[in-house]
This record gives structure tokens, sequence and C-alpha cells, in this order.
């Protein structure tokens, strides 16, 4: 299969690969896949509390070329955002940046899947950490 | 060195120059219809099949007259199964073969179930070996053929072919082989091996694609095939249709020089593949041996990094074809099969890498492919979010993965 231009700039120069600090409050982290199925991706965003606004971004992807660069490019996207507009972000976006064939849409849509949940991880720790507070007060 | 680098010999090889200028001449002046009886083109033509019979033959142990030509293995897998199928149809409707076949003959298989035959597809053990016990109380009064491959084109296993093929002459049973992978490999012989009927192609050992034969046992027993190509009644009336005089000769040659050079070519591959395995271990944590190391093909090396999906991995050395069981390569999208016959897990076939070495392989290139894999390795565990957990010592196993 012939890559495109693109998939391959972000295979081969990932963006952003590297792991935050997964107990930290203002991270999220969604982890996505199953190793059987040959696809796994984990995907953190560390959140400004202040703004929030993701600062910072991070992946991890077992997988194909394609999910590689899907979850680069995904990474790419969420800094500067706020987590409003980043679960704005559609594997349609994706599958058109990168030019993923039929066959590696699953790969967009899995990138999908990981803002979603390292987004719902981190807004999970904010309500506990508001419940704590509103405890302790 | 020159690059982008072939080690992927158990798809095809390329073709040995001296098969080439073999053929040569059988395209242009030795142009004749191997048929025509009554002229000299023809007869030029006839003497070149016989010659190319008789190397084929010597090569494995068999009678020239034992050798019809095909148009490739998958012609020949087709010919064996449905000929015997249809040929024995009032003595049975069994056969049995294995879960780690080629598909030609799994699917030749699948669609004789769709006429009433039965077929038993025996599972391999976890080093890829047929069990003789399995397969001795899989045979039936209803038993008609037992297509067992000789090596396996993934694995390159090698099956214990001399001991089925005991088994089932005792049993009264027909033996077919596919031997693609391993004649022309490793000394094959239809009469020490105990085979009735072999499947043989010309691209697997340096000779041209679209050309291929069957070896039909002609004494002890007698075999017989119902024709499923009818014409002219060629090759004995069991394959009809003009002989590709070029090809065949191509086969012959292929033959020959494989009979001649095998003693050091063996050894030979065997060494360079040897110098892959212990580089690569030398350079990597976690890599496992896909198939029994110990009846395998000196040519085959088929290894899984643990962590690393194959795809990317192919992806990351794109100037060294190679092969991957990952789902992602495959056209079904299904990781392979052999590789899930032997019990392992999708995941280890999602990190499989398939090595063939073959006859033009240097020391030099196999010392760049086992540099570019440690690169490329290291590099995407990295990038693998397994891998990491697994250097926290997080049982990958016991992981509730989200499932879409």
């Amino acid at each position: 299969m012939a890559y495109s231009e693109k998939v391959l700039d972000h295979y081969n120069n990932p963006r952003n690969v590297g792991s935050l600090d997964k107990k930290s409050a203002n991270v999220g982290t969604g982890m996505v896949g199953a190793p059987e199925c040959g696809d796994v991706m984990k995907l953190q965003i560390q959140v400004n509390e202040e703004n929030g606004i993701i600062e910072d971004a991070k992946f991890k992807t077992f997988g194909c070329g394609s999910a590689i660069a899907s979850s680069s490019l995904a990474t790419e996207w969420l800094k500067g955002k706020t987590v409003d507009e980043a679960l704005a972000i559609r594997n349609t976006d994706i599958v058109n940046e990168l030019s993923l064939p039929p066959v590696k849409i699953h790969c967009s849509v899995l990138a999908e899947d990981a803002i979603k949940a390292a987004i719902s991880d981190y807004r999970a720790k904010q309500t506990t950490k508001t419940a704590a507070e509103q405890t302790v007060a | 060195m020159k690059t982008p680098l072939y080690l992927d010999n158990h798809a095809t090889t390329r073709m040995d120059p001296r098969v080439l200028d073999a053929m040569l001449p059988y395209f242009t002046e030795h142009f004749g219809n191997a048929a025509s009886r009554n002229h000299e083109f023809g007869w030029a033509a006839e003497q070149a099949v016989d010659k190319a019979r008789k190397q084929i033959a010597d090569l494995i142990g068999a009678s020239p007259r034992e050798i019809v030509f095909t148009s490739g293995a998958t012609e020949s897998d087709n010919l064996a199964i449905k000929g015997v199928a249809e040929m024995y149809a009032e003595k049975g409707n069994h056969i049995i073969t294995a879960a780690t076949e080629h598909k030609a003959v799994l699917d030749t298989c699948k669609k004789l179930e769709k006429h009433g035959y039965r077929v038993t597809y025996l599972p391999v053990l976890a080093d890829g070996l047929v069990d003789l016990d399995m397969l001795r109380e899989a045979i039936t009064d209803k038993t008609i053929l037992v297509s067992i491959m000789y090596a396996n084109n993934e694995i390159g296993v090698i099956q214990p072919v001399a001991e089925i093929g005991r088994l089932c002459r005792e049993k009264g049973v027909l033996f077919h082989t596919d031997g693609v992978q391993a004649i022309g490999k490793v000394p094959v012989n239809v009469e020490t091996d105990n085979i009735d009927i072999m499947s043989i192609t010309a691209h697997k050992m340096y000779g041209p694609k679209g050309v291929g034969a069957l070896y039909v046992r002609r004494r002890n027993p007698r075999v017989q095939l119902t024709a499923q190509m009818d014409g002219g009644g060629h090759e004995r009336g069991m394959r009809s249709g003009t002989l590709n005089v070029p090809g065949i000769v191509g086969l012959g040659e292929a033959c020959a020089i494989c009979h001649r050079e095998m003693a050091t070519e063996m050894p030979r591959l065997q060494a360079l593949r040897d110098r892959l395995k212990t580089k690569l271990e030398a350079g990597l944590d976690e890599l496992y041996l896909n198939g029994s190391w110990e009846h395998r093909l000196p040519n085959n090396l088929n290894m899984s990094f643990a962590y690393v999906e194959g795809e990317s991995l192919l992806m990351g050395i794109s100037d060294i074809a190679v092969s991957s069981g990952s789902a992602c390569t495959s056209a079904t999208l299904e990781p392979s099969y052999v590789l899930k016959a032997l019990g392992l897990g999708d995941d280890i076939a999602h990190s499989s890498i398939r090595f063939g070495i073959g006859r033009f392989n240097t020391e030099e290139e196999i010392d760049y492919v086992a540099a570019r894999l440690i690169e490329v390795v290291t590099k995407l565990r990295e990038l693998s979010p397994l891998y990491e957990m697994a250097k926290e010592g997080i049982d990958l196993s016991k992981v509730q993965w989200a499932h879409d």
C-alpha cells in the first residue's frame, strides 16, 4: 500500500511522543484499542485549570503507520484548544488531513475515541477533585 | 550493496540468470509445439520437454513419466485434490488436511465440502507439526486422501512427511504433499518420503512464474486422477493444454541447478539465517520464534517483535522486502491463520515478520537487515504504550482493553 506524504511524515517524525503523569489531577489519559486487534492508542492531555486550555498532549501508539499518524496528528491539533473545542474534532477531519484510504478509517476512529477517553478521564478527575474540596470545606 | 533488499523468498524468488539463458532459445528459435509429432519444430520442443521432465524427476527421485506439467502449484494442488476426489469417489468421500496448509489446498477442500465431501482439518502442535497419532485416528475407511504440505510457507516448519506417507500407505490412503517450499531447498525424495502425489512450482526455486508440475506416482500404488482441464489429452490425459515449453525448460533447469548446488547452498543459507537470528537476539529483547526451530527450512526465520505492530515495522524498513503476519498487511484484514493455528495470540501474529533468505542474499545484506530492524523496532517500542506498560511490570493479558 502506498502511504500519503503526511502519513509518512508523521510516521517518520512523530509529534509529541511520550507520557504525562497519569496521576496528576490536570492530566487526562485515554487508552483505546486492544493488542489482539493490532491497535492500542494512549493519548494524554494536560489542561491548564485556570483557562481550560490544553497546554500539552502526548501519545504512544501500537499500531500501523496510519494509526501512529492519526494519533500524532491528534496531539498536534489538541494543543492550544479548550476541552470543548477538542471534543469537536471528528475522525473525518483526520481522514481528510492524512488522506487515509477506506481500510484505514478505523485508525482515525480510534484517534477520536482516544481524544474523548482522555477528556472524559480529565473531567472525571475534576469532578472528584471538586467533590473532595467541597467535602473538606 | 543495492537497495531495496529482497528477503521474501517464500513469496517468490528472483530467476537465476542461468535459467533464463536456458529458456531464451525456446521463445524464438525453438518455438514449436511439443505435441507436433511430424516436424522438426515439434521434435525440438518435445526433446526439451523430455529433458526438463528428467531434470525434475532426478531432483525428487521420481521417474520422468511421473511428471505432469501445470501452470503452477495452485493448479497442481487443485488437480491433485479434486482429481483424486473425483476418481476415487466410489471408494470414499473423506479427505484429511491440516489447518496450516496453503490456501490453494484449504480452499480446494472447502469447495469439495460443498459437493458432499467430508474434510478433516487437523490442528497442529504449538511448534507447527502435525501430530501423527491424531492423523492416525482421523483416518477412516472412507478416507481417500491425506494432503499435508512438506514445508510451511510462513514458518518454514518441515512436517514428518516420511512418517505421514508410511502411515497413509499402511492404511491404503493416498498421500499428497504441497512441496513448493521444500523442493530444491532440502532433499526431497518421493521414494524415501513415501509420497504419492506432489505439487511443484518453478518460481520458488529461481525459475519462472506460471509453470509448475505435479508428481503422480505410477506404481506401488498407481495413482489415477480425473483431469480438471479437458482438451487435447496432453500429459497422459491428466492435463490438457499446449505445453509451456520455455517455462518447462526453465523449471527443468531450475531443478538441475538446485540438485547440483544443494549440498553447498543449504548450509550457506542456513548460516545466513542463523547469523540474522543471532544478531537480532543480541540487539533486542522480547523476540519470539514462531514454529519449530529443529524441523525447519534452512532459509526461513519467522519471529515476533513483541509490542510492535508488523505493518508499522515494514513501513520503517521500507528498503527491505519481507512479509508480516499482521492483519493490516493481509487482504482479509485478519492476522495470519498459520500463526493462530500454533495457538499464538493475535498480538503475536500482528508483531510477526517472515524472513525468507535466498540464493542471492549476502552476508553484508543480512548484517544491514539486522541493524535496520534493531533500529526500527527500538524506535517503535519507544512509541509503544504496550512496551511501556510491560516495562512497568503490567501483565498485558490481565488488562481490560476497551474494545469498540
